[in-house]
């Protein structure tokens, strides 16, 4: 198949950017990363520079890639990260536009390359249970039912892509703050200090320039692991439980 | 010859660890605070290490070239971590787990630091629960076990399947707390490119800010690498792209040793390869062989008709399928060791039985197990004479629930639904047993410097069981290295702090800036890929799931013509002081091209076959490895030289188990 991509280049954090157009030979079978490398291998070839673009695992695990193609996050198929996004989604003949995640807490460093320290800072914050290595009872000592596990499970399947964010019309991080507060206080361990948890991990949310969230549900739609937007709402009670029983 | 001493302590096997602890050396807590600990890498190990000696109060540097130490490759783990719990009171114990681990990996490995293994891995299990790691569950609200290749118990804990995630999600957690904490500071994006020593001790290392392009001296009274293994040397495996041996490697070029780098794990079950520009492979979790039956057609002429298009995997009847594992190993069936179940799907496929269009590949068809799952779930609905197609609804259901997240990442990249036909797999590198030598306290043979996890050779002899590698970088990062870093830490307490401003600090970060200007300055032609691809080919062909004598001679030639030619026309474009993806590469490229050498020397050394490593010119008359114990039971510590890598020997004593030719029949 023969598509035409726009691509947005930038030098670096404070240059301007803009979208280039490339033209790039792809079958059905490659991934769309796959088809990036065989535009960068045209690309080195021809003794120019390479688009660069984040990528790891390639597998849909370890978060790190971060397309937004035709103004969706992580492209057109649902609960998909761009790196199982496979050409067949697409037609020969089509134009395809991609660019980075754009949001105020995730500046960009170089092309479609942005910095996400921003959700480090988040977990830092209080997205964890205070336990020392080696203070742990016997793991069948703390039971905890089936269903409530799986709940706990779905909203930790997050792998903190961005794409949320990126979807968000105020930039906000809800989804992602949200499912890591519900990952944690669902199971029994996490209950303990959920409190003081909510308000630091949303304090710092704010410090990190994220926007606010006013329920668009952009984020669920287009999160890769479909985490549910009920996080939200758990967090928004919890939120306001902790600050009116806080002194 | 440099006497590799094992640092075994005395005493009976079981009370090893025990003794060593209550006797080591232990540094009192104002000590630690003076100390300083650089880790490197964010997996499993290194998460884990650089967290728990943050907790105890060692001022801990950590590093990833990563964006965040959330993305390391643990992550990427599907299927399961191991720990002898018994749980499930079917016959599981400490020393039944060691057992396991000493033949698995065809008893090449050390009986000390597998028993050690075997011992903390049930505090793994206690220590990810508190963490919040949501396991899988009973509906008692118990933790849940499943059965892993080359064993006959249910130890194996998991995680759906994405085990390594919620492992490393645990670890990330864990490391955010002391770095919130001011225990552990954090360096994203930051590669080490070289390895300080000072007085022959490990103080220090340069690591590129990969932002900037700038190299950046941090000093360290000791230095930890848990930076994973080598896959990535073969071009396509189930690493992720940027998995990559040039840590490890600059540490070798310092003085430490590589061991037995031949020892290669080829997993058996992954998804085909379908195009020459494909980038890298996809594991499906060894857990789909606990319902998965393996086959190839009976008849050569239906896998022809097969690879051609003409018929599909359901096409074939009953009696024409050759289920060649439970057919081989009637006690192991399908669950067969990785080594095994991968040089038995390779016989196939070279007898003409594949079944993909290139010929590589078998199915692994889970219709049996829908048809029991079905039956099952329609006694326990109480419906009574099921129809045939209610039997498949229920059994698809059940099927879904262990194993839905797999199936839906084999439809998303194979296009065909798993549910109405057969998978079809292929071996595919996945794991390197071999690593940097170290001994009993992780400690390699340069003072100081340590290794954990994939990185060293440790624990798993020439094969690794299933969901052992969680289990041994968390065994490595949060219950041994707090504790085997002591006796050299205990001797350091008097050290001043390490000045970066030492002589060999310049020299190390002007040997580094030397080797990025050279290859920058090339200017060639080809692009680090094609060097990387050219690489893995010749890896695969003559140093994969079967090596001979000639062939690995005619290897070694290759490669060093490949290195030859890639430093004199490799094209690395953009410049060095900035964001360049391209440069990162071309190092790490440099390094597999020195590695791969390293591995087909050793290869070439082991005249014998044993687990992961097999030497067509030593086999049974069925076909299976041969072992030669009399001559190779030692472990193989390789010293770099340009010209002339030397082997080191640690010669292997078993004094708990008695080496035995590995049945799985």
């Amino acid at each position: 198949m023969n598509l035409t991509l726009k691509v947005w280049r930038q030098k670096g954090a404070n240059v301007k950017g803009a979208l280039e157009t490339y033209q790039v030979k792809a079958n059905e079978h490659m991934s769309f990363l796959e088809m990036l490398d065989v535009l960068n291998e045209d690309l080195i070839s021809q003794g120019k520079e390479p688009v660069a673009f984040a990528h790891d695992c390639r597998e849909g695990i370890c978060g790190t890639c971060n397309l937004v193609i035709d103004g969706r996050p992580h492209g057109p198929q649902q609960g998909t990260t761009v790196c199982q996004l496979h050409m067949r989604a697409f037609k020969d003949g089509q134009t395809i536009v991609v660019e980075p995640w754009r949001a105020a807490a995730f500046p960009i460093i170089k092309d479609l390359v942005v910095d996400r320290s921003s959700f480090d800072a988040i977990i830092q914050a209080g997205g964890f249970i205070s336990v020392n290595t080696g203070q742990a009872q016997d793991g069948n000592a703390i039971p905890i039912e089936k269903d409530t596990a799986s709940l706990a499970f779905d909203a930790a399947t997050c792998i903190g892509c961005g794409a949320c964010v990126a979807a968000c019309p105020n930039g906000s991080a809800m989804l992602f703050t949200s499912a890591k507060v519900s990952h944690l206080a669902l199971m029994p361990q996490g209950k303990v200090e959920h409190e003081k948890r909510v308000q630091k991990m949303v304090a710092q949310m704010d410090l990190e320039g994220f926007g606010n969230c006013s329920n668009t549900g952009a984020c669920e739609v287009e999160c890769p692991k479909e985490i549910s937007i009920s996080n939200i709402a758990r967090l928004n009670r919890s939120y306001v439980g902790s600050v009116l029983s806080s002194d | 010859m440099i006497n590799l001493d094992a640092k075994v302590p005395e005493g009976p096997l079981e009370d090893k660890w025990t003794n060593y602890r209550s006797k080591m050396n232990l540094v009192a807590p104002n000590n630690k605070r003076r100390l300083e600990v650089i880790v490197v890498g964010t997996g499993l190990a290194g998460a884990a290490a650089a967290a728990t000696m943050g907790e105890l109060g060692y001022n801990v540097k950590c590093f990833t070239f990563h964006d965040s130490p959330r993305r390391a490759h643990s992550i990427a783990a599907q299927g399961g971590i191991n720990a002898a719990k018994n749980y499930q009171n079917d016959g599981d114990s400490v020393y039944r787990l060691f057992y396991d681990t000493i033949k698995g990996g065809d008893y090449r490995s050390r009986e000390a630091n597998v028993h050690r293994l075997a011992e903390v891995s049930r505090n793994i299990i206690d220590q990810a629960v508190a963490q919040g790691v949501p396991f899988a569950r009973e509906y008692g609200g118990l933790l849940a076990n499943r059965s892993f290749g080359g064993v006959q118990v249910s130890r194996t804990f998991y995680a759906r399947g994405q085990t390594g995630q919620q492992l490393l999600i645990g670890a990330y957690q864990s490391l955010s707390r002391q770095i919130s904490l001011g225990n552990v500071q954090m360096y994203n994006r930051h590669e080490m490119l070289d390895l300080v020593k000072i007085d022959g001790k490990a103080r220090g290392i340069i690591a590129r800010n990969l932002l900037t392009g700038k190299l950046e001296r941090f000093a360290a009274h000791c230095v930890v690498l848990a930076t994973g293994g080598y896959g990535n040397v073969f071009y396509l495996s189930t690493n992720a792209m940027n998995s990559n041996v040039t840590a490890a490697w600059r540490a070798v070029k310092k003085g430490a040793l590589m061991a037995n780098p031949c020892y290669t794990q080829i997993h058996p079950t992954c998804i085909p390869q379908s195009g020459e520009y494909q980038s890298k492979l996809t594991l499906m979790s060894e857990s789909l062989r606990n319902d998965g039956r393996v086959w190839v057609p009976k008849k050569k002429e239906d896998a022809v008709a097969i690879q051609e298009g003409k018929k599909k995997g359901v096409d074939i009847a009953e009696g024409d399928r050759d289920y060649y594992l439970e057919r081989r190993y009637p006690a192991f069936g399908n669950l067969v060791p990785r080594d095994v179940a991968s040089r038995a799907a390779k016989v196939e496929c070279d007898k003409g039985h594949g079944i993909v269009s290139t010929g590589k590949g078998v199915f692994l068809d889970f219709a049996s197990a829908i048809q029991r799952y079905g039956k099952s779930a329609a006694h326990t609905q109480g419906i009574n004479n099921p129809s045939a197609t209610k039997i498949v609804e229920l059994g698809e259901a059940v099927i879904k629930e262990k194993y839905g997240n797999l199936f839906q990442m084999y439809e998303k990249i194979s296009g065909e639904n798993p549910y109405k036909n057969p998978m079809k797999i292929y071996p595919a590198v996945h794991y390197t047993m071999g690593g940097v030598w170290v001994d009993y306290n992780l400690e390699t043979n340069v003072p100081g410097l340590f290794a954990l996890g994939e990185a060293n050779f440790s624990d798993h002899g020439a094969n690794r069981l299933g969901a052992s590698a969680l289990m041994q970088g968390l065994a490595d990062g949060y219950f041994v290295i707090p504790y085997t870093v002591g006796p050299f830490l205990s001797g350091e307490i008097r050290t001043e702090k390490i000045s970066t401003d030492a002589p060999e600090f310049a020299a190390a970060e002007k040997n580094t800036q030397d080797q990025i200007d050279k290859l920058m300055n090339v200017k060639g032609k080809q692009s680090v890929e094609s060097f990387h691809r050219r690489l893995g080919k010749i890896m695969w062909e003559y140093c994969g799931m079967a090596r001979n004598e000639e062939g690995l001679k005619k290897a070694r030639k290759m490669i060093r013509e490949l290195r030859a030619e890639f430093w004199s026309d490799v094209f690395v474009p953009g410049s060095k002081d900035e964001f360049n993806p391209e440069l990162e590469k071309a190092g790490r490229v440099a390094d597999f091209l020195e590695m791969g050498e390293v591995m087909i020397l050793d290869a070439l050394d082991r005249e014998e076959s044993c687990g992961g490593h097999f030497r067509e010119e030593h086999k049974s008359e069925e076909g299976e490895a041969k072992r030669n114990d009399a001559d190779y039971t030692y472990v193989a510590a390789w010293e770099w030289d340009e010209n002339e890598p030397k082997v080191h020997k640690e010669h292997l004593v078993f004094e708990n188990v008695e080496l035995k030719t590995r049945s799985y029949k």
